[in-house]
């Protein structure tokens, strides 16, 4: 086994932190899917929604510059625009993503939150065991 | 003014944090979530340590009455288990298994993602608006 998994409990513990920073500074739940739904749908576009979008991207920007970072996302049009819209609709529709319902819904034991994450996560499983081990298409 | 520089705080720490875990990584997701394939645990790593400060920061917000620069803490949602929530987290899966993006590390990766971190996130901004009439 490889070390991914260090970084991936330190890189954990960072984003928990953040999450605790909003909590209990701002008094809200870290939730970058109604980041950016509040901004497109204009349900909320206060200073604390651009604040937070602009630090979330504005940190790695910076890191770019020094250190060579890539997402080895698809480069398949159809894939990345079907992908997208479900993620927008789905987490607007369900009111949370990974951040919102996982994060910060599972570590207080909120019931929605545990059950949207377990749903999230079976469908991704399900989708892909779909798409790549019977359809191959990803 | 204050609440805008600490929601950038928290942003910046969160964008440190995705990168750091890996997360940033399409693969490293699409990874976690192919348990017939060449599974990847580091997800559950990053949401096990991300879990650590949330649920200490849980009980600090329990005993306080409001947060640090005001106003009351979100309340505990009551639990409603409607198409809505299943729904809407199942197509989430669908879409987080199709790319490995979820939105905070699609935004996190707007720089250096390339034209495809662009398209999936005006899509999923688009995604977000069609779902607009749809909440209550």
């Amino acid at each position: 086994m490889d070390i991914n998994w260090i970084y991936g409990l330190l890189g954990g513990l960072v984003i928990g932190t953040a999450g605790a920073v909003y909590l209990l500074v701002n008094g809200r739940v870290m939730g970058p899917s109604s980041t950016v739904g509040g901004l497109v749908d204009g349900s909320d576009r206060s200073g604390e929604q651009v604040g937070f979008l602009a630090g979330l991207i504005a940190v790695p920007a910076i890191a770019a510059l020094m250190i060579p970072m890539q997402t080895y996302a698809s480069s398949n049009w159809a894939v990345l625009v079907m992908g997208g819209l479900l993620v927008g609709f789905g987490t607007r529709l369900a009111n949370g993503c990974t951040s919102g319902h996982g994060v910060c819904g599972i570590s207080r034991l909120s019931p929605r939150g545990i059950v949207a994450s377990a749903t999230y996560v079976g469908a991704g499983m399900l989708a892909v065991t779909l798409l790549r081990h019977v359809w191959g298409v990803i | 003014m204050q609440r805008t520089l600490f929601a950038a705080l928290a942003g910046a720490i969160f964008g440190l944090g995705l990168m750091l875990s890996g997360m940033t990584d399409t693969r490293s997701v699409q990874g976690f979530l192919d348990i017939f394939g060449a599974w990847n645990p580091t997800l559950a790593f990053v949401m096990g340590g991300a879990m650590i400060p949330m649920a200490i920061a849980w009980r600090l917000a329990a005993r306080r009455k409001t947060a640090v620069l005001g106003g009351n803490f979100p309340a505990m949602p009551p639990p409603r288990f409607d198409g809505a929530l299943i729904g809407g987290s199942a197509a989430f899966g669908a879409g987080w298994a199709l790319t490995g993006f979820c939105p905070g590390p699609a935004l996190a990766s707007l720089s250096f993602g390339g034209w495809q971190g662009l398209v999936f996130v005006a899509a999923m901004a688009a995604g977000a608006l069609l779902a607009a009439p749809l909440r209550r």
